[in-house]
């Protein structure tokens, strides 16, 4: 593959937007175990409930800051590297970011600074609300950008403008409840959940297996297990409801994910395992559960799930509608608002393949002087790259179901078993940490690869959404980007391997005599907030 | 639904650009100081103590005040996707060197304070050093640039194509005045940061910040003085030509536009605009004294007074236009050319009339519960839990 333009700007989202999320799952997903563990401190007073929840607050910040840092790059990227696909959908996309920014991200932000130095300042229920603010804040924020990234993969409630040459919103309400982002935004919070009952487990496996802190640790296994199962099921049951609003949006992106090349009679089989060839179009050593691929994906035996092939055929007939679009909207432009009514007319009949004709640009400058061959190329770029999907779906599947195992495991030891979990099991919890972020990357990875050729679906080619800029620009900011990404990634795991070998950094005492301070104090008289605030612990 | 037409497309781009004002204006007043803190800070504090100190009067409030910058990048998305578009990718470069500030900002208040080591620290005040002042510069370089007019055209389709090579993209952006306004935003913002650590620090780091902030403040005056003349007699300016239609749809080209002799004949037709420079000047003079006597909340409120004028009289000063192309005046963006559709705008500025005002109070109440000055006993007293 060359490395021209496009593939360095796709390169460098993919490597920023896969850093960032690196670190929004443990935010969206341990803002609520600190928030559920504080809630047990308020009700329990129990000074232990503290000592976790302060413990756990400051492994939750550690990471808070890099989920931050990075977005920031993903709020701009779209601009600087983007531009024609900012100029194209900004009207549509462009408000669910703001709205992040004003409903979820700054609720988060403004107090996540409070949940970190307002102890002492606070007084209990207070501090409490403030730490629930940052969580909610923060799974809002997953809400937004979910529903704009919902919109990409399935762009409703707009309509191309001729006259300001872009989409525009025509429905804020189908935007905003677009089946794909509500549920692409419950499977990603619940998936978010599982990767911090993991993490929350595997650090409190590791202190039984030293023997320290292990009063901190039984809790936390319980917490995270009883979230952590609740959670594990839903990404599941979820995820589910995704591959059923895909069959209906992006068909192509389900035919690639199971590398169903050719139609096949409903109820259509489920591929486990296989290896897809792109070139001969079948997949290899296939291994099938008869009908399971009909249920996932149309809820009957009946229903067909449409092949690569059927889909490729369709994509060349809208090929040629987007033509007929293209060629009216070039008359249309031509002319502004003396156009000829017809034209106008023609045009809207065919817009919605208008996105179709643009997939010719690669191969002529004009898509009206395109050859047969050029749109049967052109409907042919309209499929993925099968094996990747296909692999890194599975590979998202089967961890998922290990997490319930897991989970439940780990919830019946600790309900039933007085906790007494044996030594393999915990070992089994420690190495089992980074694997809910392969299963979230990999998610991204068959949501977003499955789209291409577009950045929206059947609206705007990836090819055509890139700023102009030189490719050396690209390429000093995509190594830029990874040199620096890098340096911070090896601070951030050095300083959490610190904080978690440290453990809890006041010991019961120390929490029990802060606790009768904070209590005088708050008993003390109506003092205004800066008197509260006298030093202590 | 034709809900959103209960407000003229007119009035709604004019509405969005006071917004843009407002976010830009917002980002400066909070964001604003504390730039001018990690600029100020190898100059204010001269041991560890002192260094804590100053970083945690705005430890608490950081995060927080960082969302003006996402929230305008978001807004400037929403309601002005052009200029979103243009700019952005125009300003490349520029605009990677301001990323990789504000990232690495974050990461050093929060990362500094993690490890005893000296070195350790060392490295992250300098990175807070770069995180204020890199940023602070940019912007006021950026925004003698758009004064400037930016090299750009677009295309029939609107691609936006940015003239020059890569370095001269980048070093082109350094010209004389745009380097002018650089100063005045930067001197401006260390002295709205002087006079954040005057009322928020305690001891000898308040000294110092008023000492540098009442420098910084005389600097900011002439680099303001100086670039409003330069405006005067160097620089030309944009008009339309011909019938204008403001709530036409949102494409550039389907305007007439044309250089006039100076930005500032405007001042002319609507004299009223003259006040935003003169509360940035008056701002600016009372912040200084303010400084020297030592009137902590009084000068805070001056200084931002100054940030409102400066900032206001740049917008004022260009509107309609909002970034206009040298080599294509035809390219222009501005108020009625460049903004979303009438009911993206509306659905945008409900938003914004629900949420704002939560913002602000909660803000507010957030302020009022760190009230107070940061004490050297405080961090000592608080050593694991304080930045």
């Amino acid at each position: 593959m060359e490395f021209g333009i496009v593939e360095l700007s796709r390169l460098q989202f993919a490597m920023t937007a896969m850093f960032h999320f690196l670190f929004v799952p443990l935010t969206l997903g341990l803002s609520i175990i600190v928030a559920i563990m504080e809630t047990v401190y308020v009700m329990t007073r129990r000074p232990i409930w503290r000592q976790m929840t302060k413990f756990w607050a400051t492994l939750f910040g550690i990471n808070f800051v890099l989920g931050v840092a990075t977005g920031i790059t993903m709020e701009f990227q779209f601009g600087m590297n983007w531009s024609y696909y900012s100029h194209y959908v900004g009207d549509i996309f462009g408000a669910p970011l703001a709205i992040e920014g004003l409903m979820a991200f700054f609720l988060e932000a403004t107090f996540v600074g409070l949940m970190f130095f307002g102890w002492d300042k606070l007084s209990r229920v207070q501090h409490l609300v403030v730490t629930w603010l940052v969580a909610i804040g923060s799974n809002l924020s997953a809400l937004w950008i979910l529903i704009a990234n919902g919109w990409m993969q399935n762009p409703v409630g707009a309509a191309f403008n001729p006259m300001s040459m872009r989409m525009e919103m025509t429905s804020f309400y189908e935007v905003l409840f677009n089946h794909v982002a509500q549920s692409k935004f419950v499977h990603t919070v619940s998936a978010g959940y599982v990767t911090a009952s993991v993490f929350v487990l595997g650090v409190s496996a590791w202190y039984l297996l030293k023997g320290r802190h292990t009063d901190l640790a039984r809790r936390s296994i319980a917490v995270a297990a009883s979230f952590g199962l609740a959670s594990a099921l839903s990404v599941v049951v979820l995820g589910d409801e995704s591959g059923y609003s895909a069959t209906h949006s992006q068909k192509m992106k389900l035919a690639a994910m199971e590398g169903m090349w050719h139609t096949e009679d409903a109820p259509a089989p489920f591929t486990v395992f296989g290896i897809p060839d792109q070139g001969a179009r079948e997949t290899h050593f296939k291994v099938e559960i008869p009908w399971m691929m009909g249920l996932i994906g149309t809820r009957s035996l009946t229903r067909e799930v449409p092949g690569i092939d059927k889909l490729e055929a369709q994509a060349e007939e809208r090929i040629r509608s987007g033509l007929i679009a293209y060629d009216a909207l070039m008359h249309v432009r031509a002319e502004r608002e003396n156009a000829d009514p017809a034209e106008i007319a023609t045009f809207e009949a065919h817009s919605a393949d208008l996105g179709f004709a643009f997939l010719l640009l690669p191969y002529v400058e004009d898509p009206r002087q395109a050859t047969a061959e050029q749109i049967t190329m052109a409907a042919e770029d309209t499929i993925p790259h099968v094996w990747p999907l296909f692999w890194a779906f599975r590979i998202m599947v089967g961890l998922g179901f290990l997490f319930i195992g897991t989970m439940v495991y780990f919830f019946f030891m600790a309900s039933f078993r007085g906790m007494r979990f044996p030594r393999p099991a915990l070992h089994l919890a420690v190495w089992m940490i980074p694997l809910p972020w392969i299963a979230a990357e990999m998610g991204w990875f068959v949501a977003e690869f499955g789209r291409q050729p577009w950045t929206v679906d059947g609206v705007l080619p990836t090819a055509m959404s890139v700023s102009h800029l030189s490719a050396t620009e690209v390429l000093v900011t995509l190594i830029g980007f990874t040199l620096f990404y890098s340096v911070l990634f090896v601070v951030e795991v050095g300083l959490l391997l610190k904080y978690i070998r440290k453990g809890p950094f006041m010991d019961v005492a120390e929490t029990v005599a802060w606790q009768h301070r904070h209590e005088q104090r708050l008993s003390g008289g109506r003092a205004g907030p800066g008197e509260i605030a006298t030093p202590a612990e | 639904m034709i809900l959103h037409e209960l407000i003229d497309f007119e009035v709604l781009r004019v509405i969005w650009w006071l917004l843009l004002g407002v976010l830009l204006i917002g980002f400066a007043l909070t964001d604003g100081f504390d730039m001018g803190v990690g600029a100020l800070l190898p100059f204010v504090a001269r041991t560890d103590t002192e260094r804590r100190v100053a970083i945690n009067t705005v430890g608490p409030v950081w995060e927080g005040n960082q969302v003006w910058f996402i929230l305008g990048g978001g807004a400037i998305f929403a309601a002005w996707p052009p200029l979103y578009a243009v700019s952005f990718s125009g300003f490349y470069l520029a605009m990677f060197v301001v990323l990789t500030a504000f990232i690495l900002r974050p990461v050093a208040f929060k990362y500094r304070s993690k490890r005893d080591s000296a070195g350790w620290r060392a490295m992250w005040d300098w990175a807070l050093f770069i995180g204020g002042f890199v940023p602070a510069l940019i912007f006021g370089v950026a925004v003698g640039n758009v004064l400037l007019g930016v090299p750009f055209y677009l295309t029939d389709d609107l691609h936006s194509i940015y003239q020059g090579g890569l370095f001269a993209k980048f070093f082109g952006l350094l010209s004389p005045f745009a380097l002018l306004c650089g100063v005045v935003s930067a001197a401006m913002l260390i002295t709205h940061g002087a006079a954040w650590l005057s009322l928020k620090a305690a001891g000898p780091v308040a000294v110092r910040a008023r000492a540098i902030g009442s420098v910084t403040a005389i600097l900011a005056i002439l680099g303001y003085a100086g670039a409003g003349l330069w405006l005067a007699n160097g620089i030309e300016g944009y008009a339309f030509v011909g019938e204008v239609v403001r709530d036409g749809p949102s494409n550039p080209l389907t305007f007439t536009v044309e250089r006039t002799g100076s930005w500032l004949a405007v001042y002319a037709d609507r004299p009223w605009i003259a006040i935003a420079p003169v509360l940035g000047f008056v701002g600016l003079v009372l912040t200084f004294f303010g400084l020297r006597a030592e009137r902590e909340v009084a000068t805070l409120l001056w200084s931002k007074l100054a940030i409102f004028g400066v900032i206001s009289s740049v917008g004022l000063t260009m509107f309609p236009f909002i970034l206009p192309s040298s080599i294509d005046p035809a390219s222009s963006l501005a108020v009625w050319n460049a903004s979303s559709s009438h009911k993206t705008l509306f659905i945008m500025l409900v938003s914004t009339v629900i949420f704002m005002p939560i913002i602000l109070a909660y803000t507010a109440w957030v302020y009022r519960v760190l009230w107070g000055k940061v004490t050297a006993d405080d961090v000592t007293a608080n050593s694991d839990s304080v930045y």
